[in-house]
């Protein structure tokens, strides 16, 4: 049977051609806004005292010195390892009790008040909480920051598991998807958008708290060192550490969480 | 050959169906029509195991397409991956999905995605979908409504052709009692409150002798039966 002309194909071509124009924008504008940050901070030096801003050459100086000895390295491996553990316990448990919440209206009106509470925590109470309980070890550190983070995931899923297409699950069940069939081609890229902006803000929180959690009950890590060098009163060194974990961080967002959300949203693009 | 016996089917306190019965004969097209409301989709999905909250009983097994009032294509799947996906490939060869898109006219179009597609095609990939599983009874929810009438036109067409080839149970529910008229060798009527079997009429084939004022005369004897309910 031939088309009609009521049916027809919209391409996709456009949309892609000007997301990519917009794209190489991008790879001229941040680096350029960027470079104005450190030019404006170089600026700056030049009036306060090098103890209070040190200039960016001095703190570049310094990091080459730390990452050559070895300790940059050391202690960005020791951060990075507490927030992915954090990061993924609480995905996992902020996904399965957000889920479960969007899915089933009993319990959402059962936990709902413990959610508002746990959001309500203050970062600092569960931390000290964590070490009280549990002592000063990895296990308190990891559990403190899931803890925190925990809710918000929750929060976001159960509004992805609200969201849920009622018409597609039926379709599943006509065709005899099955339970897996149904998670995978049916439910999973429905919540995609949803754990990816779960992720983001999630991996956004964890590393500060992580510092913190450092800082208060760690003898390593980029807090540790953070609050090493505040005792020193080491201003330079503390712009070390900070750039260098918001460097990585930002290269951990850039290089696998934006190219794995634009994936799992590439079919709304087409 | 389907047959369901629906003693009692409520929402809640409200009655919707009751004393319904309906047999379904191996190759027939049965059309379902009667008011918004009266239960139509709800006989659909409780034949389909969409509903299990009902009384009465269901005998003899049937593998089943299912043509939703709205085509619910997985986005963020291509047209052969909807249709693949939905014909369980363990049963049915690889190339029935193929053959299902090809059947509604779709060849061009396997590896568009839904987004990218007109309401008439994605009827289509709907009908192909139902089709690829191999089905013995093929259920249509008001498969062309909304569409403009050229589109809706060309899809009873393509319908009654495949049906005519390969000779599924065809049970459809539609408003639109011309279209009944047009397409069915029996149509059911639902009607009252709670709903039971209001009156049917078979209708001879082939249909393409018979000429408008024919097809006028019956929908308006249809129109007799739907209206007259209490």
């Amino acid at each position: 049977m031939s088309s009609t002309s009521t049916e027809t194909t919209v391409s996709g071509g456009d949309i892609g051609q000007r997301r990519r124009v917009r794209g190489y924008g991008r790879l001229i504008s941040v680096p350029a806004s960027l470079l104005a940050l450190v030019v404006l901070w170089a600026v700056f030096s030049l009036w306060v005292p090098p103890d209070l801003l040190p200039p960016p050459g001095k703190v570049f100086a310094l990091g080459v010195r730390e990452w050559n000895s070895g300790a940059l390295l050391f202690h960005v491996e020791a951060t990075m390892g507490r927030v992915a553990a954090a990061f993924v316990v609480a995905m996992t448990i902020g996904a399965a009790i957000g889920i479960a919440l969007g899915l089933s209206k009993t319990a959402d009106r059962a936990f709902d008040p413990w959610l508002i509470v746990a959001l309500n925590v203050p970062a600092l109470v569960t931390i000290v909480l964590c070490y009280l309980w549990f002592g000063l070890n990895e296990v308190a550190a990891v559990a403190a920051v899931a803890i925190n983070k925990i809710p918000n995931v929750a929060v976001t899923l159960r509004e992805g598991a609200r969201a849920l297409d009622r018409g597609l699950a039926e379709m599943a069940a006509v065709y005899r998807f099955g339970r897996l069939k149904t998670l995978r081609h049916v439910i999973l890229p429905q919540l995609a958008p949803f754990l990816a902006a779960a992720a983001r803000s999630g991996i956004a929180l964890i590393w500060k708290i992580v510092l913190v959690v450092e800082l208060l009950g760690r003898s390593n890590g980029v807090g540790f060192q953070i609050s090493l060098y505040f005792q020193l009163f080491d201003i330079a060194r503390i712009f070390v550490y900070a750039i260098a974990f918001i460097l990585v961080m930002q290269t951990v967002e850039l290089a696998i969480l934006q190219p794995w959300e634009r994936r799992a949203s590439r079919w709304r693009t087409i | 050959m389907l047959q369901v016996r629906i003693d009692a089917k409520n929402f809640g306190d409200a009655a919707i169906l009751r004393d319904v019965s309906l047999a379904l004969a191996p190759g027939s097209f049965t059309v379902l029509t009667g008011r918004s409301g009266c239960g139509k989709t709800t006989l659909l999905r409780i034949l389909a195991g969409l509903d299990r909250d009902w009384r009465g009983t269901i005998s003899g097994e049937a593998r089943i397409g299912y043509v939703f009032q709205d085509p619910r294509l997985l986005p963020w799947r291509s047209v052969l991956d909807n249709v693949r996906l939905a014909a369980d490939e363990s049963v049915t060869p690889p190339k029935m999905s193929l053959d299902a898109i090809a059947m509604v006219g779709l060849e061009a179009s396997v590896s568009a995605y839904p987004g990218a597609l007109s309401m008439g095609m994605a009827r289509r990939v709907a009908i192909a979908r139902a089709i690829a599983v191999g089905p013995q009874v093929l259920i249509m929810d008001e498969p062309f409504v909304s569409l403009d009438e050229g589109t809706a036109g060309q899809l009873r067409a393509l319908t009654l052709r495949l049906w005519q080839k390969h000779r599924w149970t065809v049970l459809m529910v539609t408003h639109n009692l011309s279209e009944a008229a047009q397409m069915a060798d029996r149509v059911v009527v639902l009607g009252g409150r709670p709903a039971r079997i209001a009156g049917e009429i078979a209708l001879e084939r082939p249909r393409e002798k018979r000429d408008a004022p024919w097809l006028e005369q019956t929908a308006a004897r249809l129109r007799g039966i739907v209206e007259c309910e209490p």
